[in-house]
């Protein structure tokens, strides 16, 4: 008898410690206001606030791990962390190698950015995160593309006079357009890029991936989405 | 940190400057010099601990012994320090991987490569998904260690391989034939010898790993050069303190620091070379005999 109660109290137990599931989230943490690393050296920005909200919702127990974003893929698949969330946009290419989760910013534009408005975005040399559905743009686009492991640099290299103008999400150039004194302005039209973005899963990980679709519609439905985006990208950004 | 410090945006000129400096953020980065004091620390008799392996591999008389400890010194010398850390340590974290899984799950089905990803099972992972932060990083930096060592092991046998074998014949012929055995003359004549030799390769060695500790932040270990370009980065309105690019300044910084941790070990390199080189039969040893004459 007595070892029954102690079989099923290690059974309580183990069962108490599978339902608290730690999951690892993978971020770049230099993607403002995406994901940084703030002052204190935590991961913040808008997918903290969402993915710590989405995995309360879903019952698991996360744990922030920074990585380079060139190397995010690769860590991935070997099983440094479980989940990507790092700004990553939902495309057909990424598609092949990972499981994207439901989109939890809505397909949003990239644009130009140059010292002057009359930056030449056609033929002259355009910076952009290696990597990334911009650098696959540009590429194609006829300019001669100038690739950085980080996003700070591309933007750093159109300042220094390196690259006419830099192509990444508008939304993470505005701060960068509005803080710098008239230094750096918006060049041509904003050009619609990719799916939005998602969370990206191993393909084997199905499971997990459908628990985080679902805590994502829920939150879609209730506005949460919504008045994070707006609470870190301004109102004047596409919402769902 | 301060709370003074609670409100950054309002803070100007000095304290500013104060509460920036010892925001968290910086915090990280001077602890961060502290782990590439301890790596180097770890590393430097590790690796030495290898060359001595690797040395004595290659004088081996079992010939097996010393085809391995010649492969070990040809092999890993010739490869690319940054093919190695990014192609090295993969496979010795899967192969430790791989290995706790024949253990743990016996009776896993799935296969273990699908495509491009490596599934073991849960049980099997180093460390545990389920272990906090800080073993992940012991685990990393652990692994920093090894394949440190390991480079710089291989180095370090070569340049001990040419030490013994330069300690003169007849130092040894004498030991011989005063009745000590192989291992003796080892022990007793070879070894403590062959420093002298060994010094000036091995001084170059321990300035190379000096400045290869940026290597780090390949195995996910946050050193002294990330933070830099962390900290240095342009900051914008979402962060505590907006600057904009001031990553000269803090390359600027680690120069110094880089310098003075390069110059501090030369003069203690220095000191030691005069200590070893104290009545042998070099020139060096010779110069300071005459001198003290």
């Amino acid at each position: 008898m007595k070892k029954l109660l102690l079989a099923t109290a290690l059974l309580a137990l183990t069962g108490g410690a599978a339902a608290a599931q730690t999951v690892r989230l993978g971020t770049e943490g230099a993607y403002p206001p995406f994901n940084f690393i703030d002052d204190a050296g935590n991961v913040a920005g808008y997918e903290r606030e969402f993915g710590d909200e989405a995995c309360k919702r879903a019952g698991l127990t996360c744990e922030w791990v920074t990585n380079d974003w060139d190397s995010i893929i690769p860590n991935l698949q070997s099983g440094n962390y479980d989940v990507i969330i790092a700004g990553m946009s939902i495309t057909d290419e990424r598609e092949k190698v990972v499981d994207f989760s439901e989109n939890y910013f809505p397909p949003a534009d990239s644009a130009y950015v140059g010292l002057t408005a009359d930056a030449d975005i056609k033929t002259g040399v355009v910076s952009a995160q290696v990597g990334t559905i911009q650098a696959g743009y540009v590429a194609e686009s006829g300019a001669t593309l100038l690739e950085f492991p980080t996003p700070d640099e591309t933007v750093a290299a159109v300042r220094n006079g390196e690259a006419a103008a830099v192509f990444a999400d508008k939304d993470y150039l505005a701060p960068y357009v509005a803080e710098s004194n008239g230094e750096l302005v918006f060049v041509g039209d904003p050009v619609s890029l990719g799916g939005g973005v998602g969370l990206a899963f191993r393909e084997s990980d199905d499971e997990l991936r459908e628990k985080f679709n679902a805590v994502i519609k829920a939150m879609k439905e209730d506005g949460t989405i919504n008045a994070l985006i707006e609470k870190h990208f301004g109102p004047e950004t596409k919402k769902f | 940190m301060f709370s003074f410090c609670a409100d950054p945006k309002s803070l100007e000129g000095f304290s500013w400057l104060f509460c920036y400096l010892t925001s968290g953020k910086h915090i990280d980065f001077y602890w961060s010099f502290l782990t590439v004091l301890i790596l180097l620390a770890v590393t430097a008799p590790s690796a030495l601990l290898f060359g001595f392996g690797g040395a004595m591999a290659a004088r081996s008389h079992v010939a097996p012994l010393r085809w391995f400890g010649k492969t070990y010194t040809a092999m890993v010398r010739g490869v690319p320090d940054i093919v190695f850390f990014m192609f090295f340590v993969i496979a010795l974290d899967q192969g430790i991987e791989w290995m706790k899984h024949q253990i743990v799950c016996p009776d896993w089905k799935e296969p273990i490569r699908q495509g491009l990803e490596f599934r073991v099972c849960p049980q099997a992972k180093v460390p545990l998904g389920t272990s906090s932060q800080i073993w992940h990083q012991l685990y990393g930096f652990a692994l920093a260690v090894f394949t440190f060592a390991l480079v710089f092991g291989a180095f370090a046998a070569n340049v001990l391989y040419g030490a013994m074998n330069a300690v003169p014949k007849a130092q040894l012929e004498t030991a011989e034939s005063y009745g000590m055995s192989h291992g003796q003359v080892f022990r007793r004549i070879l070894v403590p010898q062959m420093w002298t030799y060994a010094l000036p390769g091995l001084s170059n060695l321990w300035m190379i790993l000096i400045k290869a500790t940026p290597l780090l932040f390949l195995l996910g270990v946050k050193d002294i050069v990330y933070w830099a370009r962390e900290l240095g980065s342009a900051k914008t309105q979402a962060y505590a303190y907006p600057h904009p690019d001031w990553r000269l300044w803090y390359f600027l910084f680690l120069l110094v620091a880089y310098l003075c941790m390069t110059r501090l070990s030369e003069i203690v390199l220095n000191r030691l070379s005069a200590r070893l080189n104290h009545g042998q039969a070099t020139a060096a040893g010779e110069a300071m005999r005459r001198a003290a004459q």
